[in-house]
């Protein structure tokens, strides 16, 4: 005689060790397997959109900081961005090639803390977590020498960066591209990309197909897993990325394992362009005098950064006043999330949690 | 000066000082001599003398484990901090040490909140319940040439019943929390104990058809009688015991019955103040008890070739202990995770077959050695070196032929150095729609 | 092949595919966008996502401005495949904004739909779940509205049609009486 069952509704999240902030995730559970997953954001919504109105542009800055607050200057650079784009406003040759470093630094920093925590949502037991924010606590100490701030940093002004680096700068950025990082690199390529129990873990986990890939709009790490090759960085230059070589990695599956790899890959790239950008380093201001109160011209702008989530896109409408009339970002973290019912329905509780973890979302950028 | 100074103490004189007095705790056979001796002066019956040493040594056990639950808090804490590359506690007294104390003290101050809906005698008992088998292994384990608290004839099936035993009491507590993260958990430990249990008896199988013997007592004079650890004549079945051993501890890469990142804290996510801290002092314990199994059975326990007769065996044993216990913390500190389903076919498809071709294997050896009368000094480096191959053709083996076939795409991404999409047939959407939406 | 570097489609050019297959779907185009007929935007998505030239399979994003008179809609759409970018306004009704749901085209907005739902309070037809995202289910009124909690002389507040009156709201509160029921 057939047992009845019903299928267990648990709440993961909003207070769950892996939901990497207050995400909650309602999953319905046939004995290990999920049905159907629900899922509810919104817990850290803090209503930018709507502040952004009522501030003045240059004000807006630190609230880019505060969407993702693991990759706040690739944040403050989209903004800065749009902004230019909109007022028409030419940066220096020099505030572009720091604008190139920080970004960069910023992507490795981010990937660092997202390649730890997969491994944690994996079942490792915080070593490589920590492991990971040793690599990234050096790249927040270069940021913390050039701008004062580890975390949120409100580096990136209209029309340049806030401050010129100081003298120490260069030679801790070339031991650290140069010597500490691709030691650490290399340490996750032996401990992370060749073990076997991840490989189990991970392979065919959270497959995405590149159809649903571009039909949901992913992007980043997400998108190029599932083998396609596209990064904002070569489709649509920003600042100097025209005149750095480096390549994109590119997965062969769509699985929390390939978007592992890439991450890993990428922190590799973002080396090399950092290495090209010092060597190329111009002199010069590194700011333009733009006004504090800017008023760029009644109009409207989308500009589009590749952040260490995916595609980060600011809509900036204009009405020529001293604040934006309406102030929209396309967050990567939360059109990523799209895909989650799809990718998790059908397997286990454990791998929801390494499928959530290898989307590598921000909960700050999320929710906005 | 100073050297010369020591020579004048006449050093045969100081160990003629405790030799064969009580206080001579190399050996704690001269306590218990003592012990027997004064209560007899003092007329007590012939069964209450037995009671009372039984209860001095319980007590004394009682006390050791006590003492391991404080210190291996700090072990671990330290061992895995340095792993993590940071330092671990260190603040609170010397080296940190009295961090245990400051976290008991916390544990304590805490509220120990109960679901209003738990049963609670199952819920209250559950910790306690975990607790017991742990300390009661270590009553057949012995920690030297004369002291062994009881000498069981069957003491290798008693471990096996006790370490059986935690298992239950972890079902009892994700049972009775009334929480369906506990739940799982619980579920997921009865799961894990039908399948580990066979690769677990399996493999401590062929360590007694060596020593021919249950008694503990009696593998470890085997082991010194052939002079060869176990582990050297059982690599296999030491390996089998320790993986499936920490999966029935729930420790990484096993954990699954409190997997922190998946089920928050399984068993115990309901359990605050000091019944968590029996859960959490006890998961140590059971980690020592299981290391002292481990260091009894294939690490020769008391005995060390030729150091015991320097060092007191208690020594030697807690020194193996502990070494035992660093392997555990260790695997702690550095493994993922498995899934369920990936542990229950580890066990099913790779311990269990292996388990019983080691018992086949050396059945067949102990029969060869009996029946051909030769000596131990020919059959034992012959066994070492058959069951070593033996043990590195049945890895290759079942990796070479049984592994997971998840290896079908490389492991490295490909590399575009400019942005290049395939043509892809537009999804409809239908497919998405199909499935309902997403609410 | 793909532009080496993203190119900008200017409304003419997109209004001039969309008008080979649907003549009267296009409003009105200029330099920057193209603006499509409410009524008619469901077709004309389609015409821009299936369309060879205009090959617009990737929605990069939605957002929805308050132009105080009207609500627009706005649609970046990109060809991966092309490399190319262009951008689509549906204008509706301020009072009562409704456009078709485009999630049943591309997934990727379903999310960004119930975010501009909650946050501008347009209606989607269509779409399979079009419920709150980031505030409880019973707020009071659509905040990225230009007159959410507006100073007087302005116009009314939005609060009389979104969302669906809940018994006992008043409007003035912005806490849920019984939090985590939704009432």
């Amino acid at each position: 005689m057939p047992i009845k069952v019903e299928p267990v509704e648990v709440n993961i999240g909003p207070q769950h060790p892996s939901t990497h902030g207050v995400f909650r995730m309602v999953a319905k559970i046939d004995g290990e397997r999920i049905v159907d997953v629900k899922m509810v954001v919104g817990y850290l919504h803090r209503s930018m959109e709507k502040l952004a109105e009522e501030r003045t542009f240059t004000q807006n800055i630190p609230f880019t900081d505060r969407m993702d607050y693991l990759a706040a200057m690739s944040g403050n650079l989209g903004y800065c961005l749009s902004v230019e784009k909109l007022a028409n406003i030419e940066v220096p040759e020099r505030a572009q090639y720091l604008r190139v470093i920080f970004g960069e630094l910023q992507r490795v920093a981010s990937h660092c803390m997202a390649t730890g925590a997969f491994i944690n949502d994996c079942g490792a037991w915080q070593t490589p977590v920590m492991w990971c924010f040793r690599d990234r606590e050096r790249v927040l100490d270069l940021f913390e020498m050039t701008c004062g701030a580890r975390l949120t940093t409100n580096y990136m002004r209209i029309g340049g960066v806030a401050f010129d680096i100081p003298d120490e700068f260069l030679p801790a950025l070339e031991k650290l591209v140069n010597d500490e990082l691709p030691k650490a690199f290399e340490e996750y390529e032996e401990l992370i990309v060749g073990n076997e129990i991840i490989m189990m873990r991970a392979r065919d986990v959270g497959v995405v197909t590149p159809e649903l890939a571009i039909n949901a709009s992913l992007s980043g790490p997400m998108l190029r897993s599932a083998g396609i090759a596209w990064d904002i960085r070569k489709a649509d230059p920003y600042c100097v990325y025209d005149r750095m070589k480096f390549d994109i990695p590119v997965g062969y599956n769509g699985d929390a394992y390939d978007r592992m790899t890439i991450r890993i890959e990428e922190m590799k790239q973002s080396l090399r362009i950092i290495r090209q950008a010092v060597g190329d380093l111009p002199g010069g201001a590194h700011k333009t005098d733009v006004p504090l109160a800017i008023r760029p011209p009644a109009g409207e702008a989308y500009s589009r950064v590749e952040s260490p989530k995916g595609e980060l896109g600011f809509y900036v409408v204009s009405d020529g006043g001293p604040a934006p009339y309406r102030w929209h970002v396309r967050a990567p973290s939360l059109i990523n999330l799209s895909v989650l019912r799809e990718m998790t329905v059908g397997q286990t509780i454990a791998d929801a949690i390494v499928t959530l973890g290898s989307i590598d979302i921000n909960v700050g950028e999320v929710d906005r | 000066m100073t050297l010369n100074a020591l020579r004048l103490i006449p050093m045969r004189s100081l160990l003629d000082l405790i030799t064969g007095y009580w206080w001579d705790l190399r050996d704690f056979s001269n306590l218990t001599r003592m012990i027997y001796k004064h209560l007899e002066d003092w007329g007590f019956p012939d069964w209450s003398i037995y009671v009372i040493s039984g209860l001095i040594g319980t007590l004394g056990i009682i006390a050791f484990i006590g003492g391991v639950a404080v210190i291996n808090i700090w072990v671990e804490r330290r061992v895995v901090g340095r792993m993590q590359s940071r330092l671990g506690p260190n603040r609170l007294g010397p080296f940190g040490l009295l961090q245990p104390v400051a976290d008991a003290i916390k544990l304590m101050q805490k509220e120990v909140l109960q679901p209003a809906s738990a049963p609670g005698l199952i819920y209250t008992l559950a910790p306690i319940a975990f607790t017991v088998p742990g300390i009661a292994v270590f009553a057949v384990v012995p920690w030297g040439r004369h002291a062994v608290l009881a000498s069981l004839d069957v003491g290798l099936l008693y471990i096996l019943g006790m370490s059986s035993l935690a298992v239950l009491s972890v079902f009892m507590a994700g049972y009775s929390s009334n929480n369906k993260y506990s739940l799982f958990g619980a579920m997921r430990v009865i799961a894990m104990l039908v399948s580990y249990e066979i690769p677990i008896v399996a493999g401590l199988l062929g360590v007694v058809l060596f020593a021919g013997t249950m008694d503990l007592q009696g593998i470890v004079l085997f082991q010194e009688e052939n002079w060869a650890f176990m582990v050297m004549l059982q690599p296999l079945a030491f390996l089998i015991y320790f993986f499936a051993i920490s999966a029935e501890l729930n420790r990484t890469p096993a954990d699954i019955a409190e997997a922190e990142s998946e089920i928050v804290g399984g068993y115990h996510t309901e359990y605050s103040g000091m019944k968590f801290g029996l859960f959490y002092a006890a998961e140590l314990i059971n980690a020592v008890s299981v290391s002292a199994i481990i260091a009894t059975l294939f690490l020769g326990g008391w005995w060390a070739y030729k150091l015991d007769e320097l060092v007191p065996g208690w020594m030697i044993f807690i020194g193996k202990v502990y070494g035992v216990y660093f392997l555990f913390v260790w695997t702690r500190g550095t493994l993922p995770r498995f899934r369920i389903d990936q542990l229950l076919a580890f066990a099913w498809k790779w311990l269990t077959p292996m388990a019983i071709i080691n018992v086949v294997v050396v059945a067949a050896e102990v029969l060869a050695w009996e029946e051909s009368g030769w000596s131990a000094g020919f059959w034992i480096p012959v066994f070492i070196a058959v069951n070593g191959a033996l043990t590195g053709a049945l890895i290759f083996g079942f990796v070479k032929f049984f592994a997971p076939k998840f290896q079908r795409f490389p492991t490295r991404p490909r590399f575009y150095p400019d942005i290049d999409v395939p043509s892809l047939p537009a999804v409809t959407g239908a497919e998405f729609m199909a499935k309902g939406g997403q609410a | 092949m793909p532009h080496p570097r993203t190119m900008l489609l200017s409304g003419e050019e997109v209004a001039d595919r969309i008008r080979r297959s649907l003549p009267e779907a296009v409003q009105s185009a200029n330099d920057a966008y193209v603006v499509l007929e409410p009524e008619r935007m469901y077709e004309a998505m389609r015409v821009i996502r299936d369309d060879e030239q205009l090959d617009g399979k990737f929605l990069t994003q939605l957002c929805s401005v308050d132009m105080v008179t009207r609500i627009d809609m706005v649609y970046h759409f990109a060809s991966l495949a092309q490399n190319h970018l262009f951008e689509v306004k549906v204008p509706c009704d301020h009072e009562h904004p409704v456009v078709a749901s485009i999630t049943p085209l591309w997934s990727g907005a379903w999310l960004q739909e119930r975010e501009v739902y909650d946050l501008m309070g347009v209606h989607f037809e269509g779409h399979p779940s079009l419920t709150r995202i980031f505030l409880w289910d019973s707020f009071p009124g659509h905040p990225l509205r230009k007159d959410f909690m507006s100073l007087p002389g302005g116009q009314k507040p939005g609060l009389s049609q979104f969302p669906k009156q809940v018994s006992g709201q008043t409007g003035q509160e912005f806490r849920p009486k019984n939090p985590g029921t939704g009432q």
